[in-house]
């Protein structure tokens, strides 16, 4: 689903990500830890081709596409979604004109709005004057009609209350339980964690991965409790 | 009612051009029909009783007591107005009538290189309420041509118009109307301006004046602006009686010609509130937009504010929507779109769909 060949991305010309090896299948979800300013969302960034974010060597395989060089818009529709942590407001553009765009099928954006509480944000400007909660499932919402198959989710929960988090947790969870679909997952807080089935999780910092393919919960717990500096003195022995 | 065969003395090509700017020829859904080609009125009839809708020439004449409305507006503001009009609407809504539907005139430019120049008249009377939906458009023919359109409002006390303007010309065409409004106490007066099409040049700056209390006056307008076009485009309100209140809210997109969005509040009484709102949006890098707001009361108690903002489509909002499949274009598009939005215009339902749909006709292939 998602492959990541000796990634290297620049950023203003400075180099911040370093020899990225990735790979999520179908029906897998990857969990990214990292302290602030380690590269997290610059790898989502990169993957949906962002401006500003140049891949400078290695591969980027959507689907089993190579996507380096194709617009943002080449790749969602190669089933690349991302979730934005911080959407822009778009005035005059609607929610529920974005819905109809991303979805055809009215009965489904009425059923998808009402479980994330956005039946009265559809006639609003998109993004304009949503709390940061109001935001995340908006966002949610989106990526869910688009159908992506590759979701990047940056920070799904910060800013959400928990009651709001059990919500997305569990559309999120349905969503992913469909084998076809799979997720790359940036958290600080961990508590996404406890809503959805992830398996692997890694380790970004300083620009490089560090520590893939372990237990989410277990690698969340132990940066808990011994912090990022851990980790490094953990690598530096390794 | 006999329909109108306007096939016979329009043609199709030209009729669809006057339609795209709001002209229906079923008159299905109009209390009132007027339609200027050049100097020659095709048609003019009422629908509804309560409203007079004919050649001004042919009021001027039959109508006696309604000579006095002719250039008076223009007289009292000390302006100056051409005389050498042809033609041009007199529409009398009488008072205390309640016209639903709208009352439709269209000013339609036909020959190479002609010079369109009409006077309108429009009277609403004491308690009368009217909405009227006046287009202007040119059929292909119309080369280097001129349209120079004189309007003079009265809305008397209690009244309201609702007048919608929607300018559908081509890049060859220079168009002048200069409109003023009189407004009597407990009245209001509601302008809509629709410009979507290219235009050589357009200078206009309607004016309201509010000479009884508790009047309203409210300009709204939405313009697209092509290249190699001048739209010189504003709206004046003079408040001569305490307790008026007025909004001018004006949209502008330039997709790579000028747009100058002038708006005026002249407070020269007490108690005014008003407000100015200019919003405009550079596509294209050829495009210029030059927004003048002005505030203008030499008494302390009036609330009188306004705020412009000018700004292209960032990288942000275009990088979103593509992000959820949209192509740049689409995504342009798309902010262009709600950007120029309807729900500005103060229309009822009904009308402000049937604006939409036009909207949409125009926009499509726009850019």
């Amino acid at each position: 689903m998602l492959e990541l060949k000796n990634l290297f991305v620049e950023v203003e010309n400075k180099p911040v990500l370093k020899n990225i090896n990735l790979s999520i299948s179908s029906g897998g979800i990857m969990v990214l830890f990292g302290p602030n300013g380690s590269g997290k969302s610059t790898l989502i960034k990169a993957v949906m081709g962002f401006e500003g974010y140049k891949v400078t060597k290695g591969e980027i395989i959507v689907n089993g596409k190579k996507v380096n060089g194709l617009s943002v818009d080449e790749r969602a529709k190669l089933g690349a979604g991302i979730m934005f942590q911080h959407p822009p407001k778009v005035r005059g553009v609607k929610l529920a004109q974005i819905s109809e765009y991303l979805c055809g099928d009215n009965n489904k954006i009425e059923r998808l709005a009402k479980e994330l509480s956005l039946e009265e944000h559809l006639e609003r400007d998109i993004n304009s004057g949503f709390s940061g909660g109001e935001m995340k499932r908006s966002e949610l919402f989106q990526l869910a009609l688009q159908g992506a198959d590759l979701l990047l989710l940056d920070e799904p929960e910060s800013g959400v209350d928990i009651e709001n988090i059990s919500i997305m947790g569990a559309v999120l969870n349905k969503y992913l339980a469909d084998k076809r679909k799979s997720a790359l997952i940036i958290t600080h807080t961990g508590y996404i964690l406890d809503y959805i089935k992830a398996k692997s999780g890694c380790l970004l910092i300083d620009g490089e991965l560090w520590c893939s393919g372990k237990n989410p919960k277990d690698m969340f717990e132990e940066i808990k409790e011994e912090g990022y500096e851990h980790c490094r003195e953990c690598h530096g022995k390794n | 009612m006999v329909k109108i065969d306007t096939d016979k003395i329009l043609g199709k090509d030209d009729m669809a051009k006057a339609a795209s700017s709001g002209m229906d020829f079923t008159e299905k859904t109009r209390s009132a029909s007027f339609l200027q080609k050049d100097n020659d009125v095709l048609f003019s009839r009422s629908l509804q009783c309560g409203i007079e809708i004919m050649r001004i020439e042919e009021a001027l004449e039959k109508k006696k007591n309604m000579r006095k409305y002719y250039g008076k507006a223009f007289k009292a503001l000390n302006k100056e107005y051409p005389q050498n009009t042809n033609g041009g609407y007199f529409i009398r809504v009488k008072k205390g009538h309640t016209v639903e539907l709208p009352i439709q005139a269209c000013l339609f430019l036909k020959k190479q290189g002609f010079k369109q120049k009409v006077h309108n008249v429009i009277i609403v009377e004491a308690g009368a309420k009217a909405y009227i939906i006046t287009g202007c458009a040119a059929s292909r023919a119309a080369e280097e041509s001129f349209h120079l359109g004189i309007s003079e409002f009265y809305v008397q006390k209690g009244g309201y118009l609702n007048f919608t303007m929607i300018h559908s010309w081509k890049k060859d065409i220079s168009a002048r109307p200069m409109s003023i409004a009189f407004v009597d106490e407990n009245a209001s007066f509601i302008s809509n301006y629709v410009c979507l099409k290219p235009v050589k040049e357009i200078v206009m700056y309607p004016t309201a004046v509010l000479q009884g209390e508790h009047a309203r006056a409210s300009f709204n307008s939405l313009i697209l602006s092509h290249p190699k076009t001048l739209q010189d485009i504003g709206a004046r309100v003079i408040f001569q009686k305490e307790n008026t209140q007025a909004e001018i809210i004006s949209r502008a997109v330039s997709l790579g010609g000028k747009v100058v969005a002038r708006g005026d509040l002249k407070a020269v009484a007490k108690n005014v509130k008003a407000h100015l709102e200019c919003r405009g949006l550079v596509v294209s890098e050829r495009g210029a937009i030059h927004a003048i707001p002005e505030l203008e009361t030499v008494f302390r108690d009036v609330d009188l504010s306004h705020e412009a903002a000018i700004g292209k489509i960032s990288k942000e909002e275009i990088e979103y929507l593509s992000s959820r499949g949209m192509t740049a274009e689409e995504a342009q598009s798309i902010i262009i779109r709600g950007f120029m939005d309807v729900n500005i215009l103060a229309l009822p339902e009904a009308l402000k769909k049937e604006i939409k749909e036009l909207e949409e006709k125009t926009l499509k292939g726009s850019f």
